[in-house]
């Protein structure tokens, strides 16, 4: 293998790992001051022992999160130069920004929200809480801004192949970010609420199910009840954005090999790439066209448009169906949990364990989507501007492949640790659901 | 057009002086806290749950000034970066893995169960001695100009080994402000052997440096600039002696000047810092890109900048903010 497939697999391999923990962190970090906003207004010890464990979890998601953005931040010089040197003058200030407003911010903040619970008035630790909060959700607007803009870029003009800014606004403000990112923070959202059911489904089945336990549970199901069909219709919005400003990962997401008027929904099928045809396809007539177009006669555009310019199509297909069914499974199980918990019914043991499945379904549906969307892009690296393969760094082979060997053992590695980790402390939290345990002051 | 010649000058040294800024801040903030991983091998439990939780809450932070700086040369000075990195390529990486480990024990190390801590904590040891060794391998390839050959090899390796030492006196002296009892006496023994050992390589490397690169050569011989270059080893041997008997009397009571090793060594840091920065200049990477023309779009400089000034002092802000909470001799942290 060249550098180039090697550099790819090494970068993909490198934003999959780090994308697990942000999508922790960002939605945990709300959630947290949830717990403690319940726990001052009803001085119910069961709430602190909520935040103490999930602070725990997050803070190991964190550190994972820092140590994994510090390689990617590396990475682009390493591995990618042509980028920086072609857009390195819109990607270089949204990347400064980020790090100027948000990251410094969270760093400096996380010290006084973990350990200085009882070094601070509890209004301060309360502003920390809320200050990591906000760093990290700050964090993610101008990550997402400078990925929609290399979907969608505008603002700009190229003067001898080199990008220049003409309207900050623009760049920022591109057509598909604020899709982007609300769907991603939704997506952080269901990330973490079904973190949180999996682990509490996890307490109940091994029999220690308490009041914190149960409040862990309730909360965390409601909160996928209303973000799971948000999902939906924000995705379906993305999609819509999508089909305007690139209509080429569309088509593959679809498999769709020739456009029309009243295109089929392909539900299933197996894409030929060589061929250029789905095999075993089942669709739904007319359906592809309503969806996309609003409209079951509307017009939808096919790879036939885009020969030799459009992605991959069977890894965009597949990982667009992945994201879909996991997100459907979220739907159903959220709208079922919070049925359960308005009728005070008892959790069935199958649900829980279902639950306990889906523990980390909004990684699966995370990385998916992330697929769709950045295979999608390809052969662009940024939309009509730069070429991946134009981007690459002059390294030795051999050296790509030895770092992605140490990366690939280290990430895999931690990822097990991680997942030990997390069950081992929600199932030695003894004190979680001890009633007569005096909660601490606050 | 003038205004442009003009623009096109102080703006790239304003951004040189910002990155040299973040990453000299760099070296002194995760100095310490590497340098206290490195030291955290001599002790037992529960000394060394004090002497992580002395750095807990600030490495994060700390580590930040790395992602600034590299972050900055990358937007600043594209060229240079892709120059840098890619020459730096297999350390660059080794660094990194070092840091994920280093960063992730900090937390693995107290949520996992008991028999495994003892790994955690050894794998914190692991990648600070990890991170120490290629950060100073990488500035010793950088100061001999990315020269292949055994000699220049050789001589990276060394500074490696000097970092690992400087890193250590900065983690000993560090810990001498911050803990007390017999940990303190500990690290007052630390710095006293680290301080010989960066001295002794300081003296080396300075010496040699002039043979591996030319460049510095001609700089070391001609005056008037000569006289800066050995002023500045005067004041650190001086200041290197009276740290040696500042260690001979320390703990004192009252624990008075505890923080006296600390704010030397950081003076020490900075007078070597200065010194390379001078022998690099005007160059960004010595001998093949001056700053002036590796500077990116003046416009996209000029937005950084503004943001840069505007966050700054929140920056500065709430960092002696998380300092001052922080404050005193460091306990074992936990979460409630």
């Amino acid at each position: 293998m060249d550098a180039f497939v090697l550099s790819r697999i090494q970068f993909a391999a490198n934003i999959t790992f780090h994308i697990l923990f942000p999508s922790i962190t960002i939605g945990l970090g709300w959630l947290l001051l949830y717990f403690k906003f319940r726990y001052q207004r009803s001085e119910d010890g069961k709430w602190m022992e909520l935040y103490s464990l999930f602070t725990k979890i997050f803070a190991l998601s964190f550190s994972l999160g820092v140590v994994s953005g510090v390689t990617m931040s590396f990475q682009f010089g390493t591995n990618w130069p042509g980028y920086m040197n072609t857009v390195g003058n819109i990607a270089g200030p949204l990347l400064a920004y980020e790090v100027l407003t948000a990251f410094f911010l969270e760093a400096s903040m996380l010290g006084v929200m973990l350990f200085g619970f009882r070094r601070v008035k509890p209004w301060v630790h309360n502003l920390a809480t809320f200050l990591v909060a906000s760093g990290t959700t700050l964090s993610a607007f101008w990550i997402l801004a400078l990925n929609s803009w290399m979907h969608t870029p505008s603002g700009y003009e190229m003067i001898n192949g080199v990008a220049h800014a003409t309207s900050w606004w623009d760049i920022v403000f591109n057509a598909s970010m604020p899709y982007r990112f609300v769907h991603a923070l939704i997506a952080s959202g269901l990330t973490v609420a079904f973190l949180g059911t999996g682990l509490m489904a996890y307490r109940h089945l091994r029999g220690n199910a308490g009041p914190a336990t149960e409040a862990g549970l309730r909360s965390c199901l409601v909160l996928a009840a209303v973000l799971a069909p948000m999902q939906l219709v924000v995705g379906d919005l993305h999609g819509t954005n999508t089909r305007e400003h690139q209509p080429a990962k569309l088509a593959a997401m679809e498999a769709l090999w020739e456009g029309g008027e009243g295109v089929p929904l392909t539900l299933f099928g197996l894409p030929d790439e060589e061929a250029r045809e789905n095999h075993f396809e089942i669709g739904v007539p007319r359906l592809g066209s309503l969806i996309i177009t609003r409209d079951p006669n509307g017009y939808v555009q096919g790879l036939d448009e885009f020969e030799g310019e459009h992605p991959p199509v069977a890894p965009v297909f597949w990982a667009f169906r992945i994201m879909v069914g996991v997100g459907t499974l979220m739907i159903l199980a959220g709208l079922y949990g919070a049925w359960l918990v308005a009728r005070r019914r008892n959790f069935p043991r199958l649900f829980l364990q279902l639950l306990l499945g889906m523990t980390f379904a909004g990684w699966i549906a995370t990385v998916a989507g992330w697929y769709v969307t950045e295979i999608g892009r390809q052969p662009w690296l940024v939309t009509g501007v730069l070429r991946a393969k134009d981007a690459v760094a002059d390294v030795a082979p051999e050296n790509v492949g030895l770092t992605l060997i140490g990366y690939l053992a280290t990430y895999a590695f931690l990822l097990v640790a991680y997942v030990a980790a997390v069950f081992y402390l929600t199932r030695s939290a003894k004190q979680l659901d001890d009633v007569n345990r005096k909660p601490n002051p606050l | 057009m003038n205004d442009m010649m003009q623009e096109g000058i102080w703006l790239p040294y304003t951004f040189a002086f910002l990155i040299g800024f973040s990453m000299l801040l760099y070296a002194v903030l995760d100095g310490y806290d590497l340098g206290v991983g490195l030291l955290s091998r001599f002790v037992q439990r529960p000394d060394r749950d004090r002497m992580v939780g002395s750095i807990g809450p600030f490495w994060d932070a700390n580590e930040t000034w790395l992602v600034l700086g590299v972050g900055l040369l990358l937007v600043a000075f594209p060229a240079a970066h892709g120059l840098v990195l890619g020459e730096l390529y297999l350390p660059v990486a080794l660094m990194l893995i070092g840091l994920i480990f280093r960063g992730v024990s900090f937390d693995f190390r107290k949520k996992v169960s008991p028999e495994k801590q003892e790994r955690w904590d050894f794998s914190f040891f692991l990648g600070s001695l990890v991170v120490s060794l290629s950060q100073g391998y990488m500035v010793g390839r950088f100061v001999v100009g990315f020269q292949p050959g055994f000699v220049s090899e050789l001589y990276s390796i060394f500074f490696g080994f000097l970092v690992v030492a400087g890193y250590g006196l900065m983690g000993a002296t560090w810990l001498i402000l911050k803990t007390e009892g017999e940990l303190q006496r500990f690290a007052v023994r630390w710095a006293r052997r680290a301080i010989w050992a960066m001295v002794a390589g300081a003296v080396l490397s300075s010496v040699t440096a002039p043979f591996v690169n030319t460049r510095i050569y001609d700089r070391m011989f001609s005056f008037p600039e000569a006289s800066l270059l050995i002023a500045m080893p005067l004041v650190s041997m001086l200041l290197t002696v009276i740290m040696h008997f500042l260690l001979g009397a320390l703990p004192m009571p009252g624990d008075r000047l505890a923080a006296m090793p600390f704010a030397i060594s950081v003076s020490i840091f900075v007078l070597g810092f200065v010194g390379l920065v001078y022998s690099f200049h005007p160059y960004i990477v010595p001998g093949r890109l001056l700053i002036v023309e590796a500077a990116a779009a003046p416009e996209s400089l000029m937005v950084i900048l503004f943001g840069t000034l505007v966050v700054f002092p929140f920056l500065i802000g709430y960092t002696i903010f998380a300092y001052r909470v922080f404050r005193g001799k460091a306990t074992d942290l936990s979460y409630d």
